[in-house]
């Protein structure tokens, strides 16, 4: 295939995981990785590159809306980003060492995983009310905007929301994904966070992580500019226009129909790997 | 005084700046790259990694400024890597403005990850 075809086709398939990503809130890379190895049979290194910095733009260029909206918590954000950068660096380093067969069967696994979660209705942890003196040092709380006065919230359990963060910007760097449910799963349901404060500081937390792993991801030679280019700019205005279409949460059924395809992408990708045909 | 607010405002708004910068030196260096490469074989089956001057970042900086279609792309890729960065280090200042110490060392230490990632690792 010529590279103009072939940057056409990619560009405009990024164009629809961008958009899916953003309608169902799990992000480009998700959806970008298994079409690039499965569909094009692209060596999965090229392929959590280009994702990787699709990521990178999404999360950077989404960033101005979550600020506006007031809910974002910068402290909480930044302290947790010592976890995932750290994290990112350890899964950008197994990337380059590890058989593309076992990050084949990892992305898979990781695929039916965040299939699960998104299936779910989002549970509201019920705010904690005793004091971690923990986190009050460390200033982990705030407050948000409930109708006319502001709720105040702490973080709790702070080491365990740190834990899974590492594990998330593990995952990030290995896969060139942003790993933003897991990212929300440790503000929301280990920490006690607010959902809504969970969520857009993990939007904000996903550029700063994924920049972590990028700089790896470039030394070793994982970015391709002639992959990365139709990539990054698909997702990016496939996400745009999903931000656009996208008024309210997507409802229950189009989650599942969502669901039922990643984990359909998941056994696909973890089949091919067993195969070594990725 | 300068809230929170302000400050994450003008992040966010740093950060689609870096974004829209990025995306456009991208399709420029993309441009160029199927005018004089669009008819070449696409093959990325096999790994090889991308040649060494498409790796670190002063090189790439030299190619793109010599019109090297690829290396204006990937120029673009590290505007892109370096919004991010750009943001934290914006967040140093913004702590030792508010004089909270223990966050101006915290986003030291992201500062450092992120910048030993991009020199090489």
């Amino acid at each position: 295939m010529h590279v103009t075809v072939f940057t056409v086709i990619l560009f405009l398939g990024s164009l629809c995981a961008g958009f899916l990503g953003a309608l169902t809130g799990l992000g480009g890379g998700v959806v970008i990785v298994p079409l690039l190895t499965l569909a094009f049979g692209i060596d999965i290194r090229y392929a959590i590159g280009a994702s990787l910095v699709s990521v990178i733009a999404t999360s950077s260029g989404a960033a101005a809306a979550y600020v506006r909206e007031g809910y974002s918590n910068i402290r909480i954000g930044m302290f947790l980003e010592i976890a995932t950068t750290f994290g990112a660096l350890a899964g950008a380093y197994l990337a380059t060492q590890l058989p593309t067969k076992i990050i084949a069967i990892i992305f898979g696994m990781a695929l039916l995983v965040s299939a699960y979660f998104s299936s779910r209705e989002p549970a509201e942890a019920s705010p904690s009310e005793k004091p971690d003196s923990l986190a009050h040092w460390l200033k982990l709380e705030g407050s948000y905007p409930v109708g006319d006065s502001e709720r105040l919230y702490r973080a709790r359990r702070v080491p365990l929301g740190f834990g899974v963060m590492f594990g998330a910007g593990t995952l990030s760097g290995l896969l060139g994904i942003g790993s933003g449910a897991m990212k929300v799963l440790a503000m929301d349901q280990a920490m006690g966070l607010p959902f809504k404060v969970s969520t857009t500081t993990s939007n904000f937390m996903i550029g700063v992580t994924a920049a972590a792993s990028a700089g790896i991801y470039l030394s070793r030679g994982f970015l391709d500019p002639g992959l990365a280019m139709p990539v990054m700019l698909g997702v990016l205005g496939g996400s745009m226009l999903g931000a656009k279409v996208l008024v309210r949460a997507p409802s229950h059924s189009l989650r599942i129909v969502f669901a039922m395809v990643i984990v359909a992408l998941g056994i696909e990708m973890i089949f091919n790997a067993m195969k070594g045909r990725l | 005084m300068i809230t929170d607010r302000q400050v994450e405002t003008s992040i966010a708004l740093l950060l689609r700046a870096g974004v829209l910068l990025a995306a456009v030196v991208v399709l420029f260096g993309g441009i160029l790259y199927l005018a004089h490469e669009g008819n070449v074989h696409a093959d990325y089956r096999l790994f090889h990694g991308e040649p060494e001057n498409l790796r670190a970042p002063s090189l790439v900086l030299r190619g793109a400024f010599t019109g090297t279609p690829k290396a204006i792309i990937e120029l673009g890729l590290l505007l892109l890597i370096l919004t991010p960065i750009a943001r934290v280090a914006f967040s140093v200042i913004a702590f030792a403005a508010e004089r909270d110490y223990m966050y101006v060392i915290m986003t030291l230490v992201v500062l450092a990850v992120l910048l030993y990632s991009l020199l090489g690792g």
